[in-house]
């Protein structure tokens, strides 16, 4: 479903302190299963997953998303490739402070405006399947860790993407709450989600859901 | 502005779950905008209307300037030289000595009368 | 409603949202904008409407006014001059005024005497203006007493105050009877203050007055033009006050924009990354930010605006009252005519709305365009 093919990352080019961060990555990545890019810090798996998830573009090699060449699109309709298809979960949450749950949840339907009151139905069918009801009005500070890295997954799914992108989902949680996140992936693949992660946490490679863990080191996939 | 003052409340869809409607943050401040707006037009309005009635207003003031033959507002009533700033004689600023500049406030509202060139 | 409306919508959703969070802040700035544009606005409308007002009632004002110099200064003028003007052609009418200034210790104000040419004013009567009656309490039947030339106490029974809608021009007036005015003042008879001309067509204003100067040349003529001329002139920008209204609102305008413009803080910035990584592209957040300069300046204009439109022809311009007043004691109270010049308004607009929208979307420039991976790295 999703194709790299010689996909290569080089920051600063040419400057003294130019740095390859992904280097001749091809991989495959299977629809409708867990796939989890595994390796310590420094190794690309970052910069990876954001060029698959179209927030950033390679230096060289191309990407495919069914079949289709996303490396060479023009802002646009990356951005719109991206809402569309991707839903991400950031290693710091990265909610607008100030804001309410609620209000964080709908925000990335905004650009594509559908009707105020379908889109709040749809944001409220989420926190209620998360457990997130009576949290709907709270301020995204008062929450506690799995109730923000919930929040982000709502958020990450309200334009009903295919694929879940998660960088470092455990990095902020707990043992028990790391569990039952994994819980919560397994139970979107179910769904028919495709899910992608990132981690060096054992809590979340070493899961029974997760199909495929690919390694990476200083930017080169080791095991293919 | 793009924004369209006539719609002020967001709708709740029909399946919408426990909890009723969520308040627009833009609801409000629109409304307030568009309010602001037509009043603002309205002035615009006002004073067009109340100008297009000249003798209605200052009726009974141009009546008594022409009967008078009054030459100048009173509304500097100050000094000699600022009641009638129109028949001023030329070196009334000056009456003290020289170097008398205009030592009066409304000296800093009107300028020196100006003189047709001759 | 159609989707690019719905979208904007949205955005300026978001951006009071944002703004919301400091409301302390953001409202405070509100209020000072507003402020602003308010003494600005006041400022604007009054001077509009009192020099429109004073060119509507002067147009009633005589056509030529005649003075004589005496030593380059005002001295009185013969009567007999008016037999040496003759008929000049043109001319419809020509009369000799008399009026002049009296300064009453009492209440350290200034009159205007003047002699009617409308009306016989009896003997040891006078009609006052609104403000001398308010000033020095009188009213009809009531006697003022002042002190004559000759040193002697003149005792004038009030008959009238004059109407209260014409104190712009008459706040300070006095009408005496000739007889009156001449003993008070120490006028001998056949001299007069000035003389006046009435002149049916206006074209041939300059005509006769230049053949006044030459028949009489120890006399100054002003026209009416130059009397519309100086009122025209009032409050105009290169004028001490208003100068430095202007000046200083200048100034806080530009340090609202300057302060706006002077880059983003590292909240901002990551707030911004946030938007692009979730899915907005980099017009929209541009737009959103054009919203909230766009939405702060116009609710400061509108708010401003209104204020000063109710200030000026509402409340009579009550704040500007004492800078008018200056140290005169006698000040008229007088209500506007409503009046308002489409192209000042629209340059306040201009001025208001314009350069704070552009300082607002001036620093997000740089981080709207860049790559939300940078969100990614932590």
């Amino acid at each position: 479903m999703i194709e790299l093919r010689e996909v290569t990352k080089v920051f600063h080019e040419g400057l003294p302190n130019e740095l390859r961060a992904v280097d001749g990555v091809s991989l495959t990545i299977a629809p409708n299963r867990i796939t989890v890019l595994r390796g310590p810090s420094g190794s690309g798996k970052t910069t990876l997953l954001s060029m698959i998830g179209c927030l950033a573009r390679p230096t060289s090699g191309r990407i495919l998303l069914h079949g289709r060449n996303l490396s060479g699109l023009p802002e646009r309709f990356l951005t719109a490739v991206r809402r569309e298809t991707f839903g991400f979960t950031f290693q710091r949450f990265n909610l607008i402070q100030g804001l309410s749950v609620l209000a964080n949840v709908m925000l990335p339907a905004y650009p594509l405006a559908p009707d105020h009151g379908e889109l709040v139905a749809r944001a409220r069918a989420l926190l209620a399947q998360f457990g997130l009801k009576d949290k709907e009005a709270a301020r995204v500070e008062w929450l506690s860790g799995g109730e923000a890295q919930r929040t982000a997954i709502c958020r990450a799914l309200i334009n009903d993407p295919e694929v879940l992108i998660a960088d470092e989902p455990t990095a902020n949680l707990d043992s028990r709450l790391s569990r039952e996140f994994m819980g919560i992936m397994d139970g979107l693949k179910a769904a028919g989600r495709t899910l992608i992660l990132t981690s060096h946490d054992p809590e979340v490679f070493e899961a029974d859901c997760v199909d495929r863990v690919v390694t990476l080191h200083d930017g080169a996939v080791l095991d293919p | 502005m793009t924004s369209d003052p006539e719609k002020t409340f967001g709708s709740t869809g029909p399946g919408a779950p426990a909890g009723g409607r969520v308040p627009r943050p833009s609801t409000w401040p629109l409304a307030l905008l568009g309010l602001g707006l037509v009043l603002f037009l309205g002035t615009l309005g006002h004073a067009a209307w109340r100008g297009r009635q000249p003798a209605a207003a200052p009726g009974a003031q141009r009546e008594l300037v022409a009967r008078l033959g009054l030459s100048d507002l009173a509304l500097f009533t100050e000094a000699r030289y600022t009641r009638h700033l129109s028949q001023a004689d030329l070196h009334s600023a000056f009456q003290d000595h020289p170097m008398a500049l205009d030592h009066f406030p409304s000296a800093s509202l009107v300028p020196p009368t100006p003189i047709s060139g001759r | 409603m159609s989707h690019p409306l719905r979208r904007q919508r949205y955005l300026i959703d978001f951006t009071l949202a944002s703004l919301w969070r400091r409301r302390g802040k953001n409202l405070g700035l509100l209020g000072v904008y507003g402020l602003i544009v308010f003494l600005l606005a006041s400022v604007m409308l009054f001077s509009q409407a009192l020099r429109r007002e004073a060119g509507l009632l002067l147009e009633g004002a005589p056509a030529v006014t005649l003075q004589r110099l005496l030593a380059g200064r005002h001295d009185l003028i013969p009567g007999d001059y008016l037999t040496r003007i003759g008929r000049l052609r043109g001319v419809s009418d020509q009369y000799g005024r008399l009026w002049g200034y009296f300064y009453d210790p009492a209440v350290r104000a200034n009159y205007t005497l003047m002699v009617p040419r409308d009306r016989e004013v009896a003997q040891g009567e006078v009609l006052i203006g609104a403000g001398i009656a308010r000033t020095r309490g009188l009213g009809p039947g009531d006697v003022l007493s002042l002190r004559s030339a000759g040193g002697t106490a003149f005792a004038f029974r009030v008959a009238e105050v004059l109407a209260a809608e014409a104190e712009l021009v008459s706040a300070d007036l006095m009408l005496v009877g000739e007889g009156d005015f001449r003993t008070f003042f120490g006028i001998p008879a056949g001299m007069y203050t000035d003389l006046a001309l009435e002149v049916r067509n206006p074209r041939e204003v300059r005509t006769v007055a230049e053949k006044l100067v030459t028949l009489l040349p120890d006399t100054r003529p002003i026209l009416r033009e130059e009397i519309l001329r100086t009122y025209d002139a009032l409050f105009q920008w290169r004028q001490g006050i208003v100068f430095v209204l202007l000046a200083g609102s200048l100034l806080a305008f530009v340090i609202f924009a300057w302060d706006r413009a002077s880059g983003l803080s590292a909240e901002e910035r990551r707030e911004i990354g946030i938007l692009k990584a979730i899915g907005w592209e980099t017009g929209d957040v541009l737009r959103m930010k054009f919203w909230e300069g766009a939405l702060v300046s116009l609710a400061a204009f509108l708010l401003g605006y209104l204020a000063a439109y109710a200030h000026v022809f509402l409340a009579d311009a009550a704040l500007f009252a004492p800078v008018l007043k200056g140290w005169a004691v006698l000040y008229p109270q007088f209500r506007l005519v409503p009046y308002v010049d489409g192209l000042q308004v629209a340059t306040l607009f201009f001025f208001t709305v314009f350069p704070y929208t552009v300082a607002t979307l001036i620093p997000i420039w740089r981080a709207a365009t860049t790559d939300p991976d940078a969100v990614m790295r932590g």
